[in-house]
Protein backbone atom coordinates (compact mmCIF):
# COMPACT_ATOMS: atom_id res chain seq x y z
CA UNK A 1 0.00 0.00 0.00
CA UNK A 2 0.98 3.59 -0.47
CA UNK A 3 0.46 4.86 3.12
CA UNK A 4 3.13 2.45 4.00
CA UNK A 5 6.06 5.19 2.59
CA UNK A 6 3.40 7.81 4.57
CA UNK A 7 3.36 5.74 7.71
CA UNK A 8 7.22 5.54 7.32
CA UNK A 9 7.54 9.70 7.04
CA UNK A 10 5.21 10.00 9.95
CA UNK A 11 7.26 7.76 12.31
CA UNK A 12 10.67 9.43 11.12
CA UNK A 13 9.42 12.82 11.65
CA UNK A 14 7.92 11.76 15.35
CA UNK A 15 10.89 10.12 16.24
CA UNK A 16 13.21 12.89 15.15
CA UNK A 17 11.53 15.82 17.14
CA UNK A 18 11.69 13.35 20.06
CA UNK A 19 15.22 12.78 20.03
CA UNK A 20 15.46 16.89 19.33
CA UNK A 21 13.66 16.96 22.88
CA UNK A 22 16.27 14.63 24.56
CA UNK A 23 19.19 15.92 23.33
CA UNK A 24 17.89 19.89 24.26
CA UNK A 25 17.03 18.93 27.51
CA UNK A 26 20.84 17.74 27.88
CA UNK A 27 22.17 20.94 26.34
CA UNK A 28 20.43 23.65 27.54
CA UNK A 29 21.97 25.57 30.64
CA UNK A 30 18.53 25.56 32.97
CA UNK A 31 15.01 24.48 33.91
CA UNK A 32 13.04 26.87 32.17
CA UNK A 33 15.31 26.44 28.52
CA UNK A 34 14.96 22.59 29.73
CA UNK A 35 11.52 22.81 29.56
CA UNK A 36 10.90 24.72 26.24
CA UNK A 37 12.84 21.78 24.43
CA UNK A 38 10.89 18.76 26.46
CA UNK A 39 7.36 19.83 26.46
CA UNK A 40 7.66 21.47 22.76
CA UNK A 41 9.55 19.06 21.22
CA UNK A 42 8.14 15.80 22.77
CA UNK A 43 4.20 16.38 22.32
CA UNK A 44 4.65 17.50 19.03
CA UNK A 45 7.22 14.16 18.25
CA UNK A 46 4.26 11.71 20.11
CA UNK A 47 1.50 13.10 17.89
CA UNK A 48 3.13 12.26 15.35
CA UNK A 49 4.36 8.34 16.51
CA UNK A 50 0.47 8.37 17.24
CA UNK A 51 -0.62 9.49 13.95
CA UNK A 52 1.58 6.97 12.44
CA UNK A 53 0.21 3.97 14.40
CA UNK A 54 -3.69 5.58 13.41
CA UNK A 55 -2.46 5.68 9.94
CA UNK A 56 -1.55 1.63 9.98
CA UNK A 57 -4.42 1.26 11.86
CA UNK A 58 -6.99 2.73 9.29
CA UNK A 59 -5.02 1.32 6.45
CA UNK A 60 -5.76 -2.37 7.97
CA UNK A 61 -9.28 -1.48 8.84
CA UNK A 62 -9.82 -0.64 4.87
CA UNK A 63 -7.44 -4.25 4.13
CA UNK A 64 -9.19 -6.71 6.03
CA UNK A 65 -12.40 -5.01 7.70
CA UNK A 66 -11.18 -6.42 11.36
CA UNK A 67 -12.64 -4.37 13.80
CA UNK A 68 -10.07 -4.46 16.15
CA UNK A 69 -8.14 -2.02 14.09
CA UNK A 70 -10.45 0.67 14.73
CA UNK A 71 -10.58 -0.04 18.27
CA UNK A 72 -6.76 0.70 17.93
CA UNK A 73 -7.42 4.10 16.15
CA UNK A 74 -9.57 5.38 18.72
CA UNK A 75 -7.99 4.42 21.56
CA UNK A 76 -4.71 5.85 19.88
CA UNK A 77 -6.63 8.79 19.62
CA UNK A 78 -7.65 9.06 23.07
CA UNK A 79 -3.93 8.94 24.38
CA UNK A 80 -3.02 11.36 22.12
CA UNK A 81 -5.82 14.00 23.21
CA UNK A 82 -4.59 13.25 26.69
CA UNK A 83 -1.35 13.81 25.73
CA UNK A 84 -2.19 17.05 24.50
CA UNK A 85 -4.08 18.34 27.26
CA UNK A 86 -2.16 17.47 29.95
CA UNK A 87 1.81 18.44 28.88
CA UNK A 88 1.18 21.88 28.51
CA UNK A 89 -0.29 22.31 32.53
CA UNK A 90 2.08 19.69 33.99
CA UNK A 91 4.69 22.30 32.27
CA UNK A 92 3.08 25.02 33.63
CA UNK A 93 3.35 23.53 36.91
CA UNK A 94 6.99 22.50 37.17
CA UNK A 95 8.14 26.03 35.99
CA UNK A 96 5.71 27.26 38.74
CA UNK A 97 7.20 25.28 41.04
CA UNK A 98 10.81 26.15 40.00
CA UNK A 99 10.37 29.83 40.30
CA UNK A 100 8.92 29.12 43.98
CA UNK A 101 10.95 27.12 44.92
CA UNK A 102 14.27 29.61 44.00
CA UNK A 103 15.76 28.25 41.12
CA UNK A 104 16.06 31.37 38.92
CA UNK A 105 16.61 31.77 35.10
CA UNK A 106 20.36 31.89 34.29
CA UNK A 107 21.64 34.06 31.88
CA UNK A 108 18.21 35.81 31.75
CA UNK A 109 18.56 39.49 30.35
CA UNK A 110 15.14 40.21 32.60
CA UNK A 111 12.97 38.40 35.44
CA UNK A 112 10.08 40.34 35.86
CA UNK A 113 8.15 37.76 37.89
CA UNK A 114 11.56 38.12 40.87
CA UNK A 115 11.14 41.88 40.90
CA UNK A 116 7.34 41.14 41.95
CA UNK A 117 8.06 38.87 44.37
CA UNK A 118 10.19 41.63 46.47
CA UNK B 1 13.88 -7.24 6.98
CA UNK B 2 13.72 -5.70 10.53
CA UNK B 3 10.28 -4.85 11.64
CA UNK B 4 9.68 -1.23 11.49
CA UNK B 5 7.28 -0.59 14.89
CA UNK B 6 10.44 -2.37 16.66
CA UNK B 7 13.05 -0.47 15.07
CA UNK B 8 10.97 2.98 16.30
CA UNK B 9 10.57 1.40 19.78
CA UNK B 10 14.36 0.80 20.09
CA UNK B 11 14.75 4.24 18.85
CA UNK B 12 12.60 5.89 21.32
CA UNK B 13 14.31 4.20 23.75
CA UNK B 14 17.33 5.50 23.32
CA UNK B 15 15.92 8.99 23.63
CA UNK B 16 14.34 7.79 26.58
CA UNK B 17 18.13 6.37 28.18
CA UNK B 18 19.16 10.27 26.92
CA UNK B 19 16.65 11.62 28.82
CA UNK B 20 17.44 9.26 32.29
CA UNK B 21 20.79 10.64 31.63
CA UNK B 22 19.33 14.06 33.07
CA UNK B 23 17.26 12.61 36.25
CA UNK B 24 21.08 11.11 37.01
CA UNK B 25 22.70 14.49 36.37
CA UNK B 26 20.34 17.36 37.59
CA UNK B 27 21.38 20.01 39.33
CA UNK B 28 18.58 20.77 41.18
CA UNK B 29 15.27 18.71 41.97
CA UNK B 30 13.30 20.50 39.38
CA UNK B 31 15.08 19.60 36.51
CA UNK B 32 14.86 16.02 37.81
CA UNK B 33 10.97 16.66 38.26
CA UNK B 34 11.83 17.85 33.91
CA UNK B 35 13.29 14.95 32.71
CA UNK B 36 10.81 12.47 34.70
CA UNK B 37 7.77 14.62 32.84
CA UNK B 38 9.69 13.97 29.62
CA UNK B 39 10.53 10.60 30.00
CA UNK B 40 6.32 10.05 30.57
CA UNK B 41 5.41 11.15 27.57
CA UNK B 42 8.22 9.08 25.66
CA UNK B 43 6.85 5.65 27.64
CA UNK B 44 3.09 6.93 26.30
CA UNK B 45 4.77 7.04 22.45
CA UNK B 46 6.27 4.05 23.28
CA UNK B 47 3.39 1.94 24.68
CA UNK B 48 1.32 3.30 21.47
CA UNK B 49 4.04 1.96 19.46
CA UNK B 50 4.68 -1.73 21.13
CA UNK B 51 0.44 -1.87 20.74
CA UNK B 52 1.33 -2.62 17.06
CA UNK B 53 4.60 -4.18 17.43
CA UNK B 54 2.85 -7.11 19.81
CA UNK B 55 -0.85 -6.76 17.93
CA UNK B 56 -2.12 -6.08 22.02
CA UNK B 57 -4.63 -3.48 22.41
CA UNK B 58 -4.13 -3.52 26.32
CA UNK B 59 -0.92 -1.25 25.57
CA UNK B 60 -2.17 1.61 24.15
CA UNK B 61 -5.46 1.23 27.43
CA UNK B 62 -2.26 1.07 29.82
CA UNK B 63 -0.80 4.17 28.01
CA UNK B 64 -3.80 5.97 28.66
CA UNK B 65 -4.19 5.30 31.95
CA UNK B 66 -0.07 5.71 32.33
CA UNK B 67 -0.87 9.59 30.75
CA UNK B 68 -3.28 10.72 33.39
CA UNK B 69 -1.40 9.12 36.49
CA UNK B 70 1.46 10.62 35.23
CA UNK B 71 0.09 13.99 34.87
CA UNK B 72 -1.30 13.76 38.53
CA UNK B 73 2.28 12.78 39.97
CA UNK B 74 3.81 15.44 38.22
CA UNK B 75 1.38 17.79 39.58
CA UNK B 76 1.58 16.45 42.97
CA UNK B 77 5.50 16.73 43.21
CA UNK B 78 5.24 20.60 41.60
CA UNK B 79 2.91 21.25 44.24
CA UNK B 80 5.67 19.69 46.79
CA UNK B 81 8.12 21.22 45.57
CA UNK B 82 6.48 24.68 46.00
CA UNK B 83 6.50 23.64 49.77
CA UNK B 84 2.35 22.94 49.45
CA UNK B 85 2.34 19.90 51.14
CA UNK C 1 -29.34 19.40 37.88
CA UNK C 2 -27.55 21.38 34.48
CA UNK C 3 -23.90 19.83 35.57
CA UNK C 4 -25.04 16.58 36.51
CA UNK C 5 -26.68 16.33 33.29
CA UNK C 6 -23.45 17.42 31.52
CA UNK C 7 -20.85 15.06 33.36
CA UNK C 8 -23.15 11.83 32.56
CA UNK C 9 -23.10 13.01 29.04
CA UNK C 10 -19.56 13.21 28.23
CA UNK C 11 -18.55 10.48 30.45
CA UNK C 12 -20.99 8.45 28.17
CA UNK C 13 -19.37 9.66 24.84
CA UNK C 14 -15.97 8.99 26.67
CA UNK C 15 -17.35 5.54 27.28
CA UNK C 16 -18.63 4.68 23.99
CA UNK C 17 -15.73 5.85 22.52
CA UNK C 18 -13.62 3.48 24.42
CA UNK C 19 -15.95 0.95 23.92
CA UNK C 20 -16.05 0.98 19.95
CA UNK C 21 -15.47 -1.70 17.86
CA UNK C 22 -16.47 -4.34 20.58
CA UNK C 23 -19.57 -6.10 18.63
CA UNK C 24 -21.63 -5.31 15.65
CA UNK C 25 -24.50 -2.87 17.06
CA UNK C 26 -22.95 -0.39 14.30
CA UNK C 27 -19.81 -0.91 15.43
CA UNK C 28 -21.10 -0.89 19.27
CA UNK C 29 -22.54 -4.17 21.64
CA UNK C 30 -25.56 -3.41 23.11
CA UNK C 31 -24.40 -4.57 26.64
CA UNK C 32 -21.72 -2.08 26.67
CA UNK C 33 -24.46 0.21 26.15
CA UNK C 34 -26.60 -0.42 28.59
CA UNK C 35 -23.46 -0.68 31.34
CA UNK C 36 -22.13 2.57 30.00
CA UNK C 37 -25.47 4.54 30.95
CA UNK C 38 -25.32 2.81 34.12
CA UNK C 39 -21.67 3.56 35.13
CA UNK C 40 -21.95 7.16 33.55
CA UNK C 41 -24.96 7.70 35.72
CA UNK C 42 -23.02 6.83 38.87
CA UNK C 43 -20.13 8.49 37.64
CA UNK C 44 -21.63 11.75 37.14
CA UNK C 45 -23.46 11.49 40.17
CA UNK C 46 -20.63 11.85 42.11
CA UNK C 47 -18.29 13.87 40.18
CA UNK C 48 -21.12 16.79 39.30
CA UNK C 49 -19.05 19.49 41.25
CA UNK C 50 -16.05 18.92 39.70
CA UNK C 51 -16.74 19.44 35.61
CA UNK C 52 -18.66 22.79 36.00
CA UNK C 53 -17.33 23.94 38.50
CA UNK C 54 -17.51 28.26 38.09
CA UNK C 55 -21.48 27.48 36.70
CA UNK C 56 -20.41 28.90 33.82
CA UNK C 57 -21.44 27.10 30.45
CA UNK C 58 -20.91 29.36 27.80
CA UNK C 59 -18.97 26.24 26.76
CA UNK C 60 -21.95 24.33 25.22
CA UNK C 61 -22.59 26.35 22.58
CA UNK C 62 -21.71 24.25 19.48
CA UNK C 63 -20.37 26.99 17.25
CA UNK C 64 -17.17 27.62 19.67
CA UNK C 65 -17.02 23.65 19.54
CA UNK C 66 -16.51 24.53 15.83
CA UNK C 67 -14.29 27.22 15.99
CA UNK C 68 -12.39 24.97 18.67
CA UNK C 69 -11.61 22.80 16.05
CA UNK C 70 -10.80 25.07 13.38
CA UNK C 71 -8.61 26.48 16.08
CA UNK C 72 -6.56 23.69 16.51
CA UNK C 73 -6.70 22.59 13.20
CA UNK C 74 -5.80 25.76 11.32
CA UNK C 75 -3.78 28.55 13.91
CA UNK C 76 -2.63 25.97 16.40
CA UNK C 77 -1.05 23.17 14.66
CA UNK C 78 0.68 25.70 12.11
CA UNK C 79 2.17 27.41 15.28
CA UNK C 80 3.53 24.66 17.13
CA UNK C 81 5.25 23.29 14.26
CA UNK C 82 7.06 26.57 13.61
CA UNK C 83 7.37 26.44 17.42
CA UNK C 84 9.01 22.76 17.17
CA UNK C 85 11.71 24.02 14.16
CA UNK C 86 12.04 26.86 16.23
CA UNK C 87 13.38 24.26 19.00
CA UNK C 88 15.22 22.56 17.14
CA UNK C 89 17.67 25.87 15.68
CA UNK C 90 18.15 26.83 18.80
CA UNK C 91 19.13 22.80 20.22
CA UNK C 92 21.34 22.94 17.06
CA UNK C 93 23.08 26.35 17.42
CA UNK C 94 22.45 27.32 21.30
CA UNK C 95 21.67 30.83 20.69
CA UNK C 96 19.26 31.97 23.58
CA UNK C 97 18.78 34.91 25.27
CA UNK C 98 15.94 34.01 27.60
CA UNK C 99 13.90 36.08 30.24
CA UNK C 100 10.74 36.43 32.19
CA UNK C 101 8.80 39.17 30.84
CA UNK C 102 4.64 40.21 31.53
CA UNK C 103 1.62 40.48 28.98
CA UNK C 104 -1.58 41.42 30.06
CA UNK C 105 -4.12 39.90 27.82
CA UNK C 106 -7.17 41.38 29.21
CA UNK C 107 -9.38 38.36 29.82
CA UNK C 108 -11.69 38.00 32.27
CA UNK C 109 -12.23 34.37 32.69
CA UNK C 110 -10.61 30.98 34.45
CA UNK C 111 -11.05 29.22 31.03
CA UNK C 112 -10.16 32.22 28.81
CA UNK C 113 -6.54 32.10 30.97
CA UNK C 114 -6.39 28.51 30.89
CA UNK C 115 -6.48 28.21 26.83
CA UNK C 116 -4.33 30.72 26.22
CA UNK C 117 -1.74 29.75 28.79
CA UNK C 118 -1.82 26.03 27.77
CA UNK C 119 -1.69 27.64 23.41
CA UNK C 120 1.36 30.14 24.57
CA UNK C 121 2.84 26.69 26.04
CA UNK C 122 2.72 24.87 23.27
CA UNK C 123 3.88 27.65 20.66
CA UNK C 124 7.38 29.47 19.53
CA UNK C 125 9.53 30.03 22.11
CA UNK C 126 7.12 30.94 24.93
CA UNK C 127 6.39 28.81 28.09
CA UNK C 128 4.02 30.44 30.89
CA UNK C 129 5.08 30.54 34.35
CA UNK C 130 2.60 32.41 36.53
CA UNK C 131 0.05 34.31 36.78
CA UNK C 132 -1.20 36.96 39.38
CA UNK C 133 -4.75 38.02 40.55
CA UNK C 134 -5.42 40.33 37.42
CA UNK C 135 -5.11 37.83 34.79
CA UNK C 136 -0.99 38.98 34.06
CA UNK C 137 0.67 36.53 32.71
CA UNK C 138 4.64 35.96 33.77
CA UNK C 139 5.87 34.15 30.46
CA UNK C 140 9.39 32.95 29.67
CA UNK C 141 10.36 33.90 26.62
CA UNK C 142 13.86 32.08 25.01
CA UNK C 143 14.58 34.43 22.63
CA UNK C 144 14.06 38.32 23.66
CA UNK C 145 14.24 40.59 20.75
CA UNK C 146 16.99 43.29 21.94
CA UNK C 147 14.81 46.87 23.44
CA UNK C 148 12.51 44.60 24.16
CA UNK C 149 13.29 43.73 27.95
CA UNK C 150 13.14 47.21 28.76
CA UNK C 151 8.97 47.55 28.63
CA UNK C 152 7.21 47.15 31.61
CA UNK C 153 4.81 45.14 29.96
CA UNK C 154 5.86 43.42 26.71
CA UNK C 155 4.64 43.16 23.61
CA UNK C 156 1.19 40.83 22.59
CA UNK C 157 1.93 40.40 19.55
CA UNK C 158 5.50 39.70 19.55
CA UNK C 159 5.31 36.91 22.61
CA UNK C 160 1.74 34.84 20.90
CA UNK C 161 0.50 36.45 18.04
CA UNK C 162 -3.28 36.29 17.34
CA UNK C 163 -3.83 34.02 20.11
CA UNK C 164 -5.63 36.36 22.71
CA UNK C 165 -8.60 37.11 19.42
CA UNK C 166 -8.84 33.63 19.21
CA UNK C 167 -9.42 32.80 22.88
CA UNK C 168 -11.93 35.42 22.98
CA UNK C 169 -13.77 33.87 20.41
CA UNK C 170 -13.66 30.38 21.61
CA UNK C 171 -13.36 30.78 25.63
CA UNK C 172 -14.91 34.16 26.20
Amino acid sequence: MWTDYLIYILLGIGLIFNGLGSIGLLRFPDVYTRLHAATKATTFGSIFTSLGVVTWAFTQLYLTGNSWNLTLALHTIIAMAALILTNPVGAHAIARAAHRSGVLPKYAVVDRLEEVKK
Amino acid sequence: MIDVWFLTAFILMIWLFLSLLRVILGPTAPDRVVALDTINTLIVALMVILAVAYNQIIYVDVAIVYALLSFVTTLYIAKYLEGGI
Amino acid sequence: MLEFIITTIVTFVIYLVLTAGSGNFGFLSLEEIIMGVFLSVIVGAITRNYLCKSRNYRMLNPVRWLLFLIYGFGPFFFAMAKANLDVAYRVITGKIRPGIVKIDPQLKTDYGITFLANSITLTPGTLSVDVDEDNVLYVHWINIPEGEEKKEYADIKKVCGKFPEWTRRVAE
